[in-house]
């Protein structure tokens, strides 16, 4: 799909893209056991926007979340930010990772205030900024608290407001509820929907769950499996400000059937892919 | 059997460490009194109670604790200063620790105590060879366990640290060092075990300065007693060394 194609899918019109993908390729290995992680993909995100990336277990999510991070250098084609090509880490992208990412050394406060510290902030600056972002995250009262005294979802918001705390452009999120319940995703996506629309962040999310992506996101990229794919961009059009409520509306169930759709028989692929593997690993 | 509070307490392990330590010391003593052990090859522990008024009165105890404490503080120090960067240097530059880590290792195993003619000579016999052969003992674990632990760091605390473009100062000093102070603790732990060991034997084998040389001094005499006295002096220095370290620990390592 080109960046033309992309245009039509009902993203906000008439703002110049905040953040470009422009056929992004990436290959690991050479030869005859090269696999493909990314193929050409493409697509964009407007300001403000809120996109989620979709996709099988092995579709490329992760890679295409470390080359837009900057983390991975060696691609074909480009990300673009404010029309500027990244090369490695960018300033107005903070990632949010996937994996407990908390210092286990630093308290909330110290943790949130981390990359304030970096940039040279003042110390009471910074203990200011990092207390709104606490309390924007729900966490007010645990400061002083060490990561080890709270749950996962309370460590995954502290990753979060020490993300936002430097106040970056675009927020770049690599399945950060994958390690939660339920309940606490649904909860958490309403935090997270709240933040957005507070900070009008220009959000994208990668993922692989599908109530998740309907609930949070303006625009889905679907993607296919192996090699990874742009297998369709659908737009989400269910109302603002958006809540865990809106999974019970008819019209989420109908996004939440339409995509899947697509998403069944690329997860089959790649859940067919994973078993001849094994079966090949038992005989070998 | 202590109510569940009080074995929660604060006093409960002190108090059972204590009686521990008690209940072996009267065990021992029964076991030499009936003969069940040879008193002329350990002595009882009565005796050596008593013999520590007399080590510290005629051997100079409080001198010779300085002595050994100093030499036991500057290598502990100096495996520290040395060993740390070393561990870094092994994790950052990849041929370097393929080539050196299997040697260091094997430092770990050598018994470098037995090279002690060389040192006498090259520094003669005076607390630098003490101090030397001591540092070069407690080295290997140290820098072992800095490059173990370094290279044990969570591959998403090095990504948090790129994706705010930390300089690679930053991500040593902010991340890396932090993230792996539990593992370098421990190697900090055994380098201290082996130079706390190599300072006393040291001392022991070229007859000089501290404790090390009265208990070998005790031993010339027969005095077993006032030998296993100066045994205690030196698990006390042994104990507060520890002490010292476990205080750093917990002021740099809080609840995690």
């Amino acid at each position: 799909m080109t960046l033309a194609s992309t245009a039509t899918t009902g993203a906000p019109s008439g703002q110049r893209p905040q953040l470009v993908i422009d056929k992004v390729f990436k290959q690991f290995g050479v030869g005859p056991g090269a696999v493909t992680a990314v193929d050409h993909v493409s697509f964009d995100v407007k300001p403000g926007e809120f996109v989620s990336v979709i996709g099988p277990s092995g579709c490329g999510k992760s890679t295409l979340f470390n080359i837009i991070g900057g983390l991975l250098d060696e691609y074909e084609g480009d990300v673009l930010i404010e029309r500027e090509r990244i090369a490695g880490p960018h300033k107005a992208v903070g990632m949010v990772f996937q994996e407990e990412s908390t210092f286990p050394w630093r308290n909330v406060i110290d943790n949130v205030a981390f990359p304030l510290e970096l940039q040279g902030v003042n110390k009471s600056e910074r203990l200011d900024r990092a207390h709104h972002f606490i309390d924007l995250v729900g966490l007010k009262g645990f400061e002083r608290l060490m990561p080890s005294a709270l749950s996962g979802g309370m460590r995954q918001r502290v990753s979060i407001a020490r993300t936002l705390v430097s106040q970056p452009q675009i927020l770049l999120m690599d399945e950060p509820f994958a390690a939660l319940d339920e309940q606490t995703r649904l909860l958490l996506g309403d935090k997270i929907t709240q933040i957005q629309q507070d900070l009008n962040q220009t959000t994208l999310l990668i993922t692989h769950n599908l109530t998740e992506a309907v609930q949070l996101s303006d625009r889905i990229v679907v993607m296919t499996y192996r090699p990874g794919k742009v297998k369709r961009i659908v737009d989400i059009d269910l109302p603002r400000p958006r809540s865990s409520d809106v999974v019970s509306s008819d019209a989420f169930g109908h996004y939440v059937a339409e995509i899947w759709a697509d998403l069944r028989e690329e997860a089959s692929r790649g859940m067919a892919d994973s078993e001849s593997a094994r079966r090949g690993g038992s005989r070998g | 059997m202590a109510s569940p509070s009080f074995s929660q307490s604060r006093a409960f392990p002190i108090l059972l460490g204590a009686s521990t330590f008690i209940g072996a010391f009267v065990a021992l003593e029964v076991l030499l009194r009936y003969g069940v052990v040879n008193k002329y090859v350990v002595p009882l522990p009565s005796q050596v109670l008593m013999s520590l008024e007399r080590i510290v009165v005629e051997e100079n105890i409080v001198g010779r604790m300085r002595d050994t404490a100093w030499e036991m503080f500057v290598s502990c120090i100096a495996v520290i200063v040395l060993g740390v960067p070393m561990g870094a240097l092994l994790y950052r530059w990849q041929p370097l620790r393929r080539a050196l880590l299997d040697w260091v290792a094997a430092l770990a195993a050598a018994p470098l105590v037995l090279a002690f003619p060389l040192f006498l000579v090259i520094f003669g016999r005076s607390a630098t060879t003490v101090i030397v052969m001591s540092v070069i003992t407690g080295l290997a674990p140290i820098v072992i366990k800095t490059t173990e632990g370094l290279l044990g760091v969570r591959s998403v605390l090095i990504n948090v640290g790129r994706s705010l473009k930390m300089t690679d100062a930053q991500m040593l000093r902010m991340i890396l060092l932090p993230a792996a102070l539990p593992v370098i603790f421990s190697g900090i732990r055994l380098s201290w075990t082996f130079v706390l060991i190599s300072v006393v034997g040291i001392e022991f084998l070229i007859n000089l300065g501290g404790l090390g040389q009265l208990i070998n001094d005790l031993a010339e005499r027969y005095d077993l007693p006032g030998t296993y006295g100066a045994i205690g002096f030196v698990i006390l220095v042994s104990v507060i060394f520890f002490m010292l370290l476990e205080r750093v620990e917990s002021w740099l390592r809080p609840a995690r």
